[in-house]
């Protein structure tokens, strides 16, 4: 039930409640009102139509940067 | 299709073949030298059901099989829905002026006598929603009828159905009620700690429950030093979050590990958890299985009351009767498998469910039912 995916915003609403986001090609309207700050081009965890977290790609790209530089390791 | 692509290489990164081959070379003897060292396997709780799906359908589950047997926990809201709510949401749904809306996973839980699907082809009204702010647009074109949302989840669910309830308020929609019957995950854990019956070496706390409560929510394990690693759902955060654990039973003096940073934050979703400190409070409620867990739950606040299905909408409710021959109750504490009931398989299967951990599509039985039949050999 806690399923969730990530999403990527692609217009964000006037009232900036809400957002349109891509999901595997479909163009969905999630709200927004959980997060902070969120842009056009980041992408969110969006659960029940309400977008929970921005995804962080930077430590995405670095966790698994760090387990394969442990894979390197002797 | 941008979008599509750079979502894949995000996601692929974490399902890479060779990266979790080359992993599993380094860790599995980790594992097995632990196991050597105890003279039995490892046995680590999972108490989020998208985790159960996710170690049966990946094949992680089999990968670890030899070193680890891997415990489902209460991770599925529905299945720890206790038979007394599940009366109470289906009487809602038998008033004639009233329009139940719920979540799909709801619609075949059993009651003492009914389900809401068999309330459904008798008349009654029954929605299915995919998001709560549905449940308002229905209420608001229903203003005739009472509209009650079955509010049933975990952390990472109750602020979307906060947000319904500010939602009602904001747009004056005077028909909107929630049925509060929604539950804190941390506080499940300490009995299935401090069980001495129950031999658990630590646990995989789940992702999307962490996203809104951050690591430090889960000071309740570090304070009772237990192992305990938070994880995500792609084949190497499952198997990177196992090995990680194992390496936390070696140590003293334990803190819970962030093995999903990409989505958790340490203090994680705060402007979620100031929106359910204002609708909500925390009460001590009933689990099933469990009984009542002091401060386990979340009930509307005094200011709120408006909006409780609870105090404003009188129902008739039965006397709540368990379910004859079901194990859910135990398998939900993890002190039973899906293959110790005498039901599974047999009575009790996905399209006639007879109790709650069958009906959930991420229950335990429905996991072991779809991906686990003829691996008898599970056992806790």
């Amino acid at each position: 039930m806690c399923l969730s995916v990530p999403a990527k915003i692609i217009e964000i609403g006037s009232s900036g409640w809400q957002a349109k986001v891509d999901y595997l090609g479909s163009h969905i309207d999630v709200g927004i009102s959980l997060l902070d700050r969120v842009e056009v081009g980041q992408y969110v965890l969006v659960h029940v139509g309400e977008a929970i977290q921005v995804v962080d790609e930077e430590l995405a790209k670095e966790s698994i940067e760090i387990w394969k530089g442990w894979l390197d390791e002797a | 299709m941008e979008g599509v692509a750079r979502r894949s290489m995000m996601g692929m990164a974490y399902r890479d073949k060779d990266i979790f081959a080359s992993l599993c070379q380094k860790m599995l003897p980790v594992l097995e030298e632990k196991k050597q060292r105890l003279g039995r396997k490892l046995r680590f709780m999972e108490v989020c059901g998208t985790h159960t799906v996710s170690f049966s359908k990946t094949g992680v589950r089999e990968v670890l099989a030899d070193y680890v047997d891997l415990v489902s926990g209460p991770g599925c809201p529905v299945c720890v829905t206790d038979q007394s709510d599940m009366d109470q949401m289906i009487a809602f749904a038998k008033r004639s002026d009233t329009i139940v809306a719920t979540f799909g996973d709801m619609m075949k839980v059993p009651g003492s006598y009914s389900n809401l699907y068999k309330e459904k082809a008798d008349g009654a009204e029954v929605r299915i929603v995919y998001s709560p702010s549905q449940a308002v647009e229905i209420a608001r074109q229903n203003p005739q009828k009472q509209v009650v949302f079955l509010g049933v989840g975990f952390e990472t669910t109750v602020p979307s159905i906060a947000l319904s309830i500010r939602k009602a308020e904001r747009e004056k929609v005077r028909n909107y009620f929630v049925y509060s019957a929604h539950k804190l995950t941390p506080p499940a854990l300490q009995p299935l700690i401090q069980d001495p019956t129950h031999q658990l070496d630590g646990f995989l706390l789940p992702g999307h429950v962490s996203v809104i409560i951050g690591r430090k929510g889960w000071n309740l394990l570090e304070s009772l030093n237990e192992p305990a690693v938070i994880g995500g759902f792609e084949p190497i955060d499952l198997l990177t979050s196992i090995y990680l654990l194992t390496l936390e039973m070696n140590k003293e003096r334990r803190s819970v590990v962030n093995n999903y940073s990409r989505m958790v934050r340490e203090n994680g979703n705060e402007k979620a958890q100031e929106l359910l400190k204002e609708i909500f409070e925390v009460d001590s409620v009933k689990w099933r299985g469990f009984g009542i867990l002091p401060n386990s739950g979340l009930r509307m606040n005094a200011a709120y009351q408006s909006y409780d299905a609870l105090t404003n909408l009188p129902v008739d409710r039965p006397v709540t009767k368990g379910i004859k021959g079901c194990r859910c109750g135990e398998i939900v504490k993890g002190k039973e498998t899906p293959f110790g009931c005498p039901l599974f398989a047999k009575a009790c299967t996905p399209e006639n469910p007879i109790g709650p951990c069958m009906v959930s599509s991420e229950g335990t039985c429905s996991t072991y039912y779809q991906f686990e039949r003829g691996k008898e050999k599970i056992t806790y």
